[in-house]
């Protein structure tokens, strides 16, 4: 077989149609369900003087008719790591069994939170709210421990260990600078101020873990190192960084001068944030593409038989789009400031 | 160690499994329900069905949640815990699991969003569609996970190449000998699951004293279904049973406790199977029935667990999982029938009913769970007959972290269990309180009230 039919023989370019697929749903997920943690995550306790009870409804109610959807997205990207990729599937997940059972759990807890506050007992809801608060955040720790762990190769050493907690952190501030921009767009009066007070935090804290990461991530992984500033490319590259600082800058200062007049560019700091989301992920996928798993397995390593997953692909072909569609045409739905929920 | 990782994966799997379970055997059906009352309403423009409708689609949204997060662990636990059940299987099960979440996981969880919180924003015709359309979407779940599991019980359409199974034949794959039953099967018992709920919380709010319309109607309506399909649900799992029998003849052999190959064998109604001495000691039966029910003739031949050295599954688990499901069968089946009897003698329940079905509410969970023990532990050895054992596909993830996330999920099981019936408790004692205001009250009604239904 010659070079060119290895590279256009299903064998070749299925598998990065696939893990083309699959970065797409985990992006997804980043920022759909993002959002949603990040509100979770954020959700006020009620002090001796305040309750915050009507703050959290509306905050709730935000989400209330994604959130189910949006996890879907997750389904979808490990689903398609079960798929395409089955040995990289098994190894990962054995590696990062305990962190997966946590945040199990924590998806667990918060998606059920969700629906009992409203149905238990009038004064359970806000045990329930704590419960939708904690799991939340176990949830996005331990997402943002596992992505730690994957950057690090799955090393079992103190530095990784450490990397992967400030990688927790970082994931977990990200998320409420999501949540919080989101709040800004879907929310009005005092809870949007309050959420765009949030949002500047998260956003620094978001900066400051992105570049904590971005340095040390190089410096101590010489493939990587490599691949950034290893060839004329780095110029180019560069783009990324100052792309992301700069909006940064821009989304704070959009911030601080909430609530505008014009209402209508509340979108403006939530649609900066899905942009700072995708340049670090782009950024993520120029590190480890084709690696799979980080050092050790490739994509056509891990891949199934082409059979299937030509299979699966004449499906995906048809069902993305349509999902696509229903998505857009729910969040037309539901679109402008949210409203309390109410089932009718 | 690599033992009692196998003890404590399989423990966990079947605790995630069977607490998946029970929310989509309620979901599954009850999303039918809720269409047939919009469709009611929309047909009618009587307001008693919507009361209905927004009462049971609340339920639906907990019970809902509660299977999807259920749900995202199990999609987990294929690789945390079955590493070689997908590096072997994974080419036939990837696809499967892939075509449920694009087609169904993606459809039911958009449109349930407009479907709970939609009805203003969009027309009444859309909102109707949106609840057609997570009906489908949980139907159409249930359609691929049990094409995949029945493919495990009764591989087809594939081939072996170095000890990986190949895909040869998608339609062969699918439609595997025992998916039609299985599926029509475990759809019926959905039905029934979702139909004793709705009689039994109804029943509930009667006993409790609500004058209203509404839970009568609903209980008329459960009532009614449960009773047409339990005679098909049985009907059903005959035919089940003779396609067991014929594609895994050690199961039946379990299940009936058939110890030594017979001829004109005996139906065991009861028995403590004793593996030890192979027979069944305390055995109350029926002669020749067994033969007569499986082969339909009295003198055929049954094989026995001896046939199967080494390779057949435990006994005493499927057996009495077995006859749990039946007696639960024939005890919906006079319940049901019962109940329509009465309501057509007298339009009305007598308390005593309105109380057996109280307790039933959750007589469709007994029954699934116990099917699916059958099925599962009836299969045993194998995690895919005759391919795959299950000890060969287990993690090499330390004991002690299975049972570390075992206790942690069980602890969480518990503990949500009890909030969720708690919960239907509570909706229906509020719902028996808050309405009654914006409703005339009127000493308690018959079933069907005169002129609230429009004919
Ligand atoms: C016969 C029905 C049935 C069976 C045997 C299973 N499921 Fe299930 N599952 C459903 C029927 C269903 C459903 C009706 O579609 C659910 C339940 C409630 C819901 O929200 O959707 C669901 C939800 C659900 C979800 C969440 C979907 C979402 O995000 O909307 C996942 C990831 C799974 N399941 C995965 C599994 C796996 C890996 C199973 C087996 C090993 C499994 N289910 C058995
Ligand atoms: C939904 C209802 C189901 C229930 C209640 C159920 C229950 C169980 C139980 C009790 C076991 C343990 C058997 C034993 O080890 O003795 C088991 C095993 C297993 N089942 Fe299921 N199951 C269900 C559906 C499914 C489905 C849909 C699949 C896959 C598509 C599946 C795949 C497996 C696997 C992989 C094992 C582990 C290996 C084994 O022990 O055989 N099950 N299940
Ligand atoms: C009373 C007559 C019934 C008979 C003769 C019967 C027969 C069977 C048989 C033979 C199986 C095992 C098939 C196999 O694994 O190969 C089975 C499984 C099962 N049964 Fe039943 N059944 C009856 C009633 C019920 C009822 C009332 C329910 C629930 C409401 C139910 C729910 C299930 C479920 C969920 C399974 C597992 C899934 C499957 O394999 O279809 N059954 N049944």
């Amino acid at each position: 077989m010659n070079t060119l039919t290895v590279l256009t023989g299903p064998a070749f370019w299925l598998p990065v149609v696939f893990i083309g697929l699959m970065a797409l749903a985990f992006f997804m997920y980043a920022i759909l369900d993002g959002y949603d943690l990040g509100v979770g995550i954020l959700l006020p306790y009620n002090t001796p003087n305040d309750n915050y009870e009507a703050q959290r409804d509306t905050m709730i109610a935000s989400i209330g008719p994604f959130w189910d959807a949006n996890e879907t997205w997750l389904v979808l990207g490990v689903g398609i790591l079960l798929i395409a990729f089955p040995a990289a599937h098994s190894f990962i997940l054995m590696q990062l069994y305990l962190p997966v059972t946590l945040m199990l759990a924590g998806l667990i807890l918060r998606g059920v939170a969700f629906d009992f506050r409203t149905k238990a007992a009038e004064d359970h809801k806000n045990l329930w709210d704590s419960v939708f608060k904690g799991g939340s955040l176990l949830a996005t720790m331990a997402q943002g421990y596992m992505l730690g762990a994957f950057v690090m190769g799955f090393e079992q050493t103190l530095a990784a260990y450490i990397f992967a907690g400030i990688s927790a952190i970082c994931v977990t501030a990200g998320y409420s600078f999501i949540g919080a921009t989101w709040l800004v767009m879907k929310t009005e009066g005092p809870l949007q101020m309050r959420a765009a007070k949030w949002a500047r935090l998260s956003g620094w804290l978001t900066a400051l873990g992105i570049t904590a990461v971005s340095i040390i991530n190089p410096l101590i992984n010489p493939a990587i190192f490599a691949k950034w500033f290893g060839s004329s490319a780095v110029i180019v590259l560069l783009i990324i960084p100052v792309l992301c600082g700069g909006l940064f800058i821009l989304v704070d200062r959009h911030l601080k001068q909430v609530p505008h007049t014009h209402d209508h560019n509340c979108w403006i700091p939530f649609a900066t944030t899905v942009a700072i989301f995708m340049l670090c992920f782009m950024g993520l996928a120029y590190s480890f593409f084709p690696f799979i798993v980080p050092g050790q397995l490739t994509i056509w390593q891990a891949a199934s038989a082409p059979e299937s997953l030509l299979f699966i692909f004449y499906g995906v072909i048809v069902v993305l789009p349509t999902i696509l569609i229903y998505t857009a045409f729910s969040y037309r739905v539901f679109w402008g400031k949210a409203t309390l929920l109410k089932y009718y | 160690m690599v033992a009692d990782t196998l003890l404590l994966s399989r423990l966990q799997f079947a605790a995630n499994i069977s607490f998946h379970i029970l929310f989509p055997s309620i979901t599954i059906a009850l999303c039918w329900f809720l269409l047939f009352f919009k469709v009611q309403f929309n047909r009618t423009g009587n307001t008693v069905w919507m009361r209905i409708y927004r009462f049971w689609v609340k339920i639906f949204a907990l019970t809902f949640a509660l299977g999807v997060v259920s749900g995202i662990t199990m999609s987990f636990q294929f690789g945390t815990n079955w590493p070689g059940y997908m590096r072997i299987l994974g080419n036939i099960a990837g696809p499967l699991l892939g075509y449920e979440v694009l087609t169904a996981f993606f459809l039911e969880a958009t449109f349930l969003g407009i479907m709970l919180f939609g009805m203003h924003r969009v027309s009444n015709r859309v909102h109707t569609l949106a609840t057609l359309l997570v009906a489908l979407g949980t139907s159409l779940s249930a359609f691929w996970i049990i094409a995949l599991n029945s493919w495990m019980q009764t591989p087809a359409g594939f081939e072996m190449r170095n000890g990986v199974a190949f895909p040869v034949d998608w339609f062969a794959i699918i439609f595997n000998p025992s998916m039609p039953y299985r599926l029509a099967h475990m759809v019926t018992a959905s039905g029934l699951t979702a139909g004793f709920l709705i009689a039994g919380l109804s029943a509930y709010r009667i006993l409790q004293g609500d004058p209203k319309p509404a839970p009568r109607l609903a209980l008329k309506v459960a009532v009614v279904a449960c009773g047409l399909l339990i005679p098909l649900q049985i009907f059903l799992g005959d035919l089940h049973g003779l396609n067991t029998l014929k594609y895994q003849p050690a199961k039946i052999a379990a299940m009936e406790a058939v110890w030594h190959t017979e001829q004109g064998a005996p139906l065991v109604l009861f028995a403590l199977p004793d593996a030890q001495t192979q027979t069944n000691k305390f055995a109350v039966s029926i002669p020749k029935l067994a033969s007569l029910i499986l082969h339909h003739d009295r003198q055929a031949e049954i094989k026995g667990l001896n046939e199967f050295p080494e390779a057949h599954p435990p006994v005493a688990p499927v057996f009495f999982a077995f006859r749990i499901m039946v007696a639960m069968g024939v005890l919906m089946l006079v319940v049901a029938w019962l109940a329509n009897w009465q309501l057509w003698r007298h339009k009305t329940l007598s308390p005593l009913l309105l109380k057996v079905l109280v307790s039933m509410t959750f007589s469709g969970w007994l029954a699934t769970l116990a099917g699916w023990y059958v099925t599962e532990i009836g299969r045993q050895p194998y995690l895919a007959t005759g391919i795959l054992k299950a000890s060969d596909a287990v993690t090499t993830v330390a004991p002690a972290h299975v049972g570390w996330s075992l206790s942690l999920y069980l602890c969480l099981y518990a503990a949500l269990l009890f909030a969720y019936v708690r919960t239907l408790f509570v909706m229906a004692r509020r719902a028996v309180a808050v309405d009654a205001a914006d409703e005339p009250t009127s000493p308690p009604q018959p079933l069907i009230p005169q002129g609230e239904v429009h004919s």
